[in-house]
């Protein structure tokens, strides 16, 4: 298995602990976690960026425990190992594209990942060199894919993606996701409340408030 | 892609919060620079022109006044001292060497001085053309003299009376150069050398001195030269005296000499000597200057106050634009965690932005100190401000750099552990 979550727990002070459903994926392989607002996505999702310590259970990436690594050792592994997309694109706005890309790769010393194939594959070759503020809100998404994608990460973590999009873009982002997930061979972690996504992954873990 | 050239992505983006930060700095760091530069040359200046020469004497007046005059050539003249008793002074036991100097005269506001060639040796001058002056009326010129004036060997021209421009000239006697001198930083560049007879001889011109500005014995020496032209001599054709004083048998008079004493012991007993027991003063180079260097101080404090205040109101707007802009990037700071940046590597990114500002800062406040004293030396009226070269660069303005390192170490700290702080999965879950 690539990516295993085992009796996750965490809780934040003066507050209810959580509880997460076990589960594992290999590599290519897709799961969606639904769950309404206050469920504890966005925090499961923060364990398994190892951005949050878990309180019990673990998280296990190609073999290696994350709670077991620290300080910048935790924060290198993140950069070469997983690709985060979030809500919002939140680039670097004093960067250009391709900037942006080379800078994913500077802080996870990671060389070699090409950019003018990935941005050729997610169909934004032409703005390498565009400032940050000059793309529209799609363009945006595809490029914070493309930052995610950049090191060739074994697991990408996908944060609300689609909620401020209409349907038609919504769809793309998800294909977009698993068609380079696939690519690549890296588990995708898709976490959201938007139910129109809900057809597009066959796994699906459902998070109940708590 | 590196952290530097992150942090100068980041200081560009906001061009205008920027360039105020280093404009603002750059104008407390010009003001150091320019005090810097002046301080400095003067002082190197001061001290190299008045080097060998242990001594000033001349008419009473104030001492500072004498020295200013008589060394540095920026300041009129106490009057003048009768040659008999400059004579008695040369003759002590406590004196080694003493160079009569007899002023008056200008070409263009530069100042003809009459002396001997130990002035020249005292200098350590070189030639660049030509030679010291053998007879009445030829003239070396210094470097910066020479091109002041556009004269060349051979050239003549005609001094106008005083020390300072817009009085007659003195056109019944042409000055002839036969000398040009290479430059030497010192004050003979900015000097026309002749010998003190053509200074008397200059002045004895009938007619030519109103009554009150002629040197005492003009009369009787002009009787004299009377009588050598009837006796078939012309005065104005004999060699002049290259070393002491000139003979005459006229009552002459010089109007300083500059000495340089035998043993230490003179320095105790001359310059009392002098003040009590003649109508002449002493006055020492090195206590007047010390003297002046004091006076200056507190307006140089002063200065470097205000250039210290500046730079510290500098360094908060720098803390306060970091302070601003890091608030604004938190988010930013939170998804450079998440592509791997550790909290090491932000505190770099935090203390690069503040470093870049302040060395940019620095830059353009030694560029500003330069040019902006380029401007007062081109503009400026006052002789003594030529002095100052603005294009020399004093290994001291690394110092600068220094004063604008630490500036952007302490403006950067509290935003540098505010980003140390930042909370990556706090940070995202906020939006």
């Amino acid at each position: 298995m690539l990516l295993q979550s085992t009796s996750l727990g965490f809780a934040y002070p003066g507050q209810p602990s959580l509880f997460f459903p076990d589960f594992s994926l290999s590599e290519g392989e897709a799961v969606l976690l639904l769950g309404k607002s206050g469920s504890g996505k966005t925090t499961f999702l923060n364990l398994l960026a190892g951005l949050l310590k878990p309180r019990q259970g673990q998280v296990i990436l190609d073999g290696t425990v994350l709670s077991s690594l620290q300080g910048h050792r935790l924060d290198l592994f993140r950069g070469q190992h997983i690709g985060i997309v979030f809500q919002k694109p939140h680039l670097i706005a004093a960067l250009t594209v391709k900037q942006n890309l080379e800078l994913a790769q500077f802080l996870s010393k990671k060389k070699g990942g090409s950019f003018a194939d990935l941005l050729q594959g997610l169909g934004i070759a032409n703005k390498a060199s565009a400032a940050v503020g000059t793309l529209s809100e799609g363009e945006a998404q595809r490029v914070s894919i493309a930052r995610a994608l950049i090191n060739t990460p074994k697991l990408i973590l996908a944060d609300e993606p689609t909620s401020s999009l209409d349907d038609e873009h919504a769809r793309l982002v998800i294909s977009l996701l698993k068609g380079e997930a696939a690519k690549i061979g890296a588990a995708l972690v898709i976490v959201t409340h938007d139910q129109r996504v809900k057809s597009e992954v066959s796994m699906v873990l459902e998070l109940k408030s708590a | 892609m590196n952290l530097l050239t992150l942090s100068w992505k980041y200081l560009s983006f906001r061009p205008l919060a920027t360039g105020l930060n280093v404009i603002l700095l750059a104008f407390g760091l010009a003001i150091i620079t320019v005090l810097l530069l002046v301080q400095h040359q003067f002082e190197q200046k001061m001290i190299r022109d008045a080097a060998g020469i242990d001594l000033v004497v001349g008419a009473k007046g104030s001492p500072l006044q004498l020295i200013l005059s008589s060394v540095y050539h920026i300041d009129f003249p106490t009057g003048n001292i009768k040659i008999e008793e400059a004579q008695r002074i040369s003759r002590s036991r406590l004196v080694k060497q003493v160079i009569p100097l007899a002023m008056g005269d200008n070409v263009q506001g530069l100042r003809i001085l009459g002396t001997n060639h130990d002035y020249l040796d005292l200098y350590g001058v070189k030639f660049a053309a030509g030679k010291a002056w053998e007879k009445p009326f030829e003239v070396t010129l210094g470097a910066e003299s020479a091109q002041i004036l556009g004269l060349k060997l051979g050239d003549t021209f005609s001094g106008s009376h005083g020390i300072s421009v817009g009085s007659h000239d003195h056109d019944q006697h042409a000055f002839h150069v036969t000398g040009i001198l290479e430059p030497s930083g010192k004050v003979v560049d900015r000097l026309v050398l002749t010998s003190i007879e053509s200074v008397w001889f200059t002045h004895d011109e009938a007619g030519e001195a109103e009554p009150d500005t002629m040197i005492e014995g003009d009369e009787v020496s002009i009787a004299k030269e009377e009588e050598s032209l009837a006796e078939g001599i012309d005065p104005h054709l004999l060699p002049v005296a290259a070393q002491g004083f000139p003979v005459s048998d006229a009552e002459r008079e010089v109007t300083t000499l500059l000495i340089r004493y035998r043993n230490p012991m003179a320095a105790i007993q001359l310059p009392r000597m002098i003040n009590s027991g003649t109508s002449m003063q002493a006055a020492s180079p090195a206590f007047e200057m010390s003297r002046l260097f004091e006076l200056l101080g507190v307006g140089i404090s002063l200065l470097q106050g205000l250039a210290l205040a500046l730079v510290v109101i500098a360094g908060l707007s720098i803390f306060i634009a970091l302070y601003n802009s890091l608030k604004e990037r938190k988010y930013d700071l939170a998804i450079l965690r998440t592509l791997g940046a550790s909290r090491a590597q932000l505190v770099t990114l935090v203390f690069l932005e503040g470093i870049s500002l302040t060395i940019l800062g620095a830059i353009f406040g030694i560029a500003f100190g330069h040019g902006f004293l380029a401007l007062i030396v081109e503009f400026a009226s006052q002789e003594v401000v030529s002095l100052v070269d603005p294009w020399i660069f004093l290994p001291e303005e690394g110092l600068i750099f220094g004063y604008a390192l630490v500036v952007g170490i302490i403006a950067s700290l509290i935003p540098a552990w505010s980003a140390y702080q930042t909370s990556i999965a706090k940070q995202l879950t906020k939006t």
